[in-house]
């Protein structure tokens, strides 16, 4: 019969349409909310959702899983009288690494000696060249590149940061990437620990 | 070795003696053949030996050698591994090289490449003009002595990012702080394109007489693009219409050339990984894999086993969802506008959603790396995977069918409507669904199996008519057969690490050529990478999918009506990221 396939085709956009009235009740009859709250958003993004599938940006957010990667920033340790403590040695990697080679990296001499001060100096990234590809974060020796999860940074200029922008707390590192932190900061205690019974065993070894 | 028992099924040096020698340069295979016999090896090698598909021709500017050599991969539809082969010419202008189109209609396009961007003159080639860049550009870009608007070193890392880096803007150091670099005395106020008589001339023009045979009727050319809203991007196309039909065509593209190729030269092995992302945006995980394949083939590293599984999903679940778009665009395409294709974003979605919580981003993955992957799939991811391909898609799949097979508008607009024969896709080098929707079973991933594609049971979809029905239809039966080796492979994935390597920001590559390939979505995603050793690719060259089966898009369209071009055009499923490079 002509138009049999026409009514199948409108059956299925019914049965969506319908589907939006039907989900919509279903949480309302739960005493839930389906829209601008992180449970609601969750369930748009998994296997179950019907309905209505839009998240409404910026009232409402995609989660943002742990690994989303923007813009890097660079990682300081806050120490004892509110003192930054870089942990970036400008060794150089990230600045070699990227693809678009947009970060310039200053490194000085200690005027006394004459040696590098790990320190950079001047550290920048040319925002509007990064690709986010990620691999400074990846690349680096020392944890003090990571990416960053803020995407919001749209503007009209040109966007050079420096350090001064680049630089945000660890604790602020924990708060985006808590497993990666976690995992990064035992590896660490471990490296700490093995540093120290060695040292201790190069002590007691001549003592024995 | 495997390459070179690959070659050693064919010799052409002992066939054609003093016409034909193998490649002895250490690390390269194949055969380099005597410019004056040209065509009559490639003759040989399509009509004796049986290597149908020509799918990749490109050049390598040898210039410490003076030296051009053109490069050709032939493969056998019917399967197994291909034959290379070269020929040299000094690298004094004007470069000559016989043309292979008459026995290759393939090798159009990427011959006009090869000579826009080499200098390369391909005679007995009927319409070689420049493709990529504009008509009236100077120089050709890919030679080695050619540098770039902003050039700054020959390889990076640049020596000015560290340890002394000032930032400098480069666009500071043009003098029109633009994006072009012109020569002295250009004016840009007052130039015109010059030689677009060339593009009109090239479509095919005659004219009619009515039945009585007094009123003549003359041809109009219609550009369609580049920005129109149907081209899927800025993709230009002149056409001459007799009436409504399609009398001549030719596209006309580059406007997102970016160069891709010189790009890749400059960057170090890994920092490519991240560019070729940007080639087929809509699957930069199959993108990635077709890189590090082919780089592994070179540095003949082995991948690690966990990881083998890992790319397969990734490049499957990639696959469904650019299938699921492509169904969605075309109806768009169509003018059943939005439903559908919103219907195939949902899913799509879900898909990013996987990709985004194993690589960092939803579009641009960058998440191959050379012997295995960059991070293993977390536990709720994997469990995603497993909810999305056991259970939602399928379903999602037969609604999608459900919605649109049967209705009888759809199919008044795509029932009987010629694509391509399989004799024409062969010949014009086609890969991928288009190929198999005429009738030819050919999928790289039985043909001629790369990572652990042997492992898995699935059928290569195929379909015989060869119309628009069954050209959409087809990408139906390759989700399905996706889900197939996705199910399989998340069964089998096995626990361990996911990297073969060490994690190294400089990869040592040794000399050496390799071509490798890989079924992406769209058809033949190859690279062809030629090593030196350095830390640079000395050669990195992509064999695009899209841009190679529009070579086959005149002889889809001639005879159709204008009405329908647009639809014709989607069945190619093209990318202009790809496409243009
Ligand atoms: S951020 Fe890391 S890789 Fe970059 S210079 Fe500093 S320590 Fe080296
Ligand atoms: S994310 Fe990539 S492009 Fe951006 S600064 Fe880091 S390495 Fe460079």
């Amino acid at each position: 019969m002509y138009g049999k396939g026409l009514l199948k085709s409108l059956k299925v956009t019914w049965d969506r349409f319908w589907d939006t009235y039907t989900e919509d009740i279903s949480w309302m009859l739960r005493g839930k909310k389906r829209y601008n709250t992180v449970e609601g958003v969750a369930h748009r993004s998994s296997k179950n959702t019907r309905g209505i599938f839009t998240v409404q940006y910026p009232e409402e957010q995609l989660i943002q899983p742990e690994e989303s990667r923007f813009i890097p920033f660079l990682v300081f340790n806050e120490g004892a009288d509110g003192k930054k403590e870089v942990l970036c040695t400008s060794c150089g990697i990230c600045a070699k690494v990227c693809p678009p080679q947009c970060i310039w990296i200053v490194r000085s001499n200690d005027p006394v000696t004459g040696r590098p001060v790990p320190e950079p100096t001047e550290f920048y990234i040319d925002a509007d060249i990064c690709m986010n590809c990620g691999f400074c974060a990846e690349y680096c020796p020392f944890d003090a590149i990571k990416m960053d999860h803020d995407f919001a940074i749209a503007s009209y200029g040109r966007n050079i940061y420096n350090m001064q922008k680049l630089l945000k707390p660890s604790s602020y590192y924990e708060s985006i990437r808590p497993q990666n932190f976690k995992i990064e900061e035992e590896a660490r205690k471990a490296k700490e620990a093995a540093k120290a019974a060695k040292a201790e065993a190069a002590a007691s070894a001549p003592a024995a | 070795m495997a390459t070179a028992l690959q070659t050693s099924t064919v010799d052409l040096a002992a066939r054609f003696p003093n016409k034909a020698a193998a490649d002895t340069r250490p690390g390269f295979t194949g055969f380099i053949v005597n410019k004056e016999n040209l065509i009559e090896v490639a003759t040989a090698v399509r009509d004796e030996f049986g290597y149908d598909l020509l799918t990749a021709v490109t050049a390598v500017d040898y210039i410490a050698e003076n030296k051009m050599e053109v490069v050709y991969h032939a493969y056998k539809t019917t399967g197994g591994p291909g034959l290379t082969f070269k020929v040299q010419a000094e690298r004094v202008d004007p470069i000559e090289v016989p043309s292979l189109i008459n026995i290759w209609a393939g090798a159009d396009f990427q011959e006009r490449e090869a000579w826009d961007l080499y200098g390369i003159k391909f005679t007995g080639h009927p319409d070689l003009r420049r493709i990529l860049m504009w008509e009236g550009y100077e120089g050709h870009p890919l030679r080695k002595d050619w540098k770039e608007p902003f050039f700054e070193e020959e390889v990076k890392p640049f020596k000015s990012r560290w340890p002394e880096g000032k930032h400098t803007f480069a666009e500071q150091k043009n003098p029109y702080r633009d994006n072009l670099n012109f020569p002295k005395d250009f004016d840009p106020e007052n130039f015109v394109v010059e030689k677009e008589e060339d593009l009109y001339a090239s479509l095919e023009r005659h004219t009619t007489k009515d039945i009585e045979g007094n009123m003549k009727t003359d041809h109009i050319v219609v550009n369609m693009g580049p920005h129109h809203p149907s081209t899927h991007g800025v993709l230009r196309v002149a056409v001459t219409l007799d009436g409504e039909t399609i009398i001549g065509l030719k596209p006309v593209m580059g406007y997102l050339h970016r160069n891709h190729d010189k790009i890749g030269e400059r960057n170090t092995y890994l920092q490519n990984i991240p560019y070729t992302d940007r080639l087929d945006y809509f699957n930069s995980m199959s993108n990635n894999f077709g890189y590090v394949t082919t780089v592994e083939k070179l540095m003949k590293i082995p991948v690690a086993e966990r990881a083998e599984y890992i790319r397969v999903i990734m490049a499957e679940l990639s696959r469904v969802q650019n299938h699921l778009i492509f169904i969605g665009m075309l109806m768009n395409d169509l003018g059943t506008m939005y439903t559908p294709s919103l219907y195939a974003f949902e899913e799509r979605e879900l898909i990013l959603d996987i990709f985004e919580a194993v690589s960092g981003a939803r579009m641009m993955c960058n998440y191959y790396r050379f012997g295995g992957v960059v991070r293993d799939i977390p536990d709720d991811v994997l469990q995603k995977i497993k909810d999305l391909v056991l259970e939602r898609i399928p379903a999602k799949t037969d609604e999608m069918e459900r919605f649109l097979n049967e209705n009888e508008i759809l199919v008044a607009r795509l029932k009987g409507i010629h694509v391509l024969n399989a004799e024409d896709a062969i010949k014009f080098s086609v890969t991928g669904p288009v190929l198999r929707a005429s009738g030819v079973p050919y999928d790289i991933r039985r043909a001629d199996p790369y990572s652990i594609y042997d492992r898995f049971d699935f059928d290569v979809a195929v379909r015989h008519n060869g119309d628009m029905m069954d050209n959409y239809l087809i990408r139906f039966d390759e989700i399905r057969q996706s889900l197939r080796i996705l199910e399989q492979a998340i069964k089998q994935m096995p626990q361990g690490p996911i990297n073969s390597q060490k994690p190294a920001y400089q990869v040592r590559v040794p000399a050496g050529e390799a071509y490798g390939r890989i079924e992406s979505p769209k058809g033949e995603l190859g690279f062809y990478l030629v090593s030196n050793g350095k830390p640079n690719p000395y050669r990195y060259h992509v064999r695009p999918a899209s841009f190679v089966n529009l070579t086959a898009v005149e002889t889809m369209c001639k005879g159709a009506k204008i009405a329908d071009f647009v639809a014709l055009l989607a069945m190619l499923d093209i990318v202009m990221g790809e496409l243009d490079r």
